[in-house]
């Protein structure tokens, strides 16, 4: 479900390659406000947009996925591995309409995200506010850090 | 595989747009996705606008041009670090200038999952008027 983009970049979990994506982004959008376009160049990317960040016992997951119900979004978790599965339905309109803007788009999607380690499948939590999806995954306490002292 | 061919969403990464009236607020501002269309009676506004509570909306009509805004309530990330980075929140804000005259009193706003719909009804238009010759 991967769509090419214009700069051939393609989010990884490597942080430098993150890094990078996210200049390549703000440049492209501040050339765009430089040069006064209003509807700054769409280079097609992935849906849902993630954003996956990490504290010392979580991983959080956040998607946009707005005007998709909570129930026809397909969660599963696997090792390190989340997918996102489901498909968003825009509803025709009666007769007689005639459109002036159709942006928003319709169809299904499914991604799959690895994480940098594996997470405890058992505990997750998943909550859905306002078209955000946001996953809470418990780091699996085999592969946490474990604090060691030393000997005196 | 047999099944009927699926379409898959296109995503476009979102659009950020120079704020018309001097920003005052720190953020980047961004551009929603809309649909729009119209009927007879009304014009129909579909906003996709993630994040963004139903308090937090600011809609407005002042000389035929719509604008759309809304803060987007950012998670409280202070103790997290970014593995990931796809997307970025901030103000959505879009204006548009409507070709036929709204009757701004009945103007109907809901919002569900992260998706605004306004309904803008026409206004009831001036009735035709027939003119008779007056003979002396």
């Amino acid at each position: 479900m991967l769509v090419g983009r214009v700069w051939p970049s393609r989010p990884t979990l490597d942080s430098s390659f993150t890094d990078f994506d996210q200049i390549r982004r703000e440049m492209l959008r501040l050339l765009d406000t430089f040069a006064g376009d209003s509807v700054a160049t769409r280079g097609a990317g992935v849906f849902p947009p993630v954003n996956i960040t990490q504290d010392a016992d979580h991983f959080y997951v956040r998607a946009e996925v707005p005007g998709i119900k909570p129930d026809q979004l397909v969660l599963s978790a696997v090792r390190n591995q989340v997918s996102l599965a489901g498909e968003r339905e825009i509803a025709r309109e009666q007769e007689r309409v005639s459109y002036h803007r159709r942006e928003r788009a319709a169809g299904s999607f499914n991604r799959t995200v690895t994480l940098p380690s594996e997470i405890d499948t058992q505990r997750i939590d998943a909550s859905y506010a306002d078209g955000i999806l946001t996953l809470k995954l418990p780091k699996a306490e085999e592969t946490k850090p474990r604090q060691i002292t030393v000997r005196t | 595989m047999a099944k009927e061919a699926r379409t898959d969403i296109q995503k476009t990464e979102k659009a950020g747009v120079p704020a018309v009236p001097e920003q005052t607020r720190p953020g980047t501002v961004y551009s929603p996705f809309v649909d729009i269309f119209e009927n007879d009676d009304a014009i129909t506004v579909v906003a996709e606008m993630p994040g963004v509570k139903p308090e937090d909306f600011d809609i407005d009509v002042r000389d035929r041009v719509l604008t759309l805004t809304g803060r987007a309530t950012l998670p409280d990330r202070s103790k997290e670090w970014d593995v990931l980075r796809e997307y970025d929140s901030g103000t959505f804000f879009r204006q548009f200038t409507l070709s036929e005259t709204i009757d701004q009193s009945k103007i109907d706003a809901r919002l569900a999952d992260g998706v605004l719909r306004l309904e803008l009804p026409k206004v009831e238009k001036a009735r035709p008027r027939k003119i008779t010759v007056r003979s002396q």
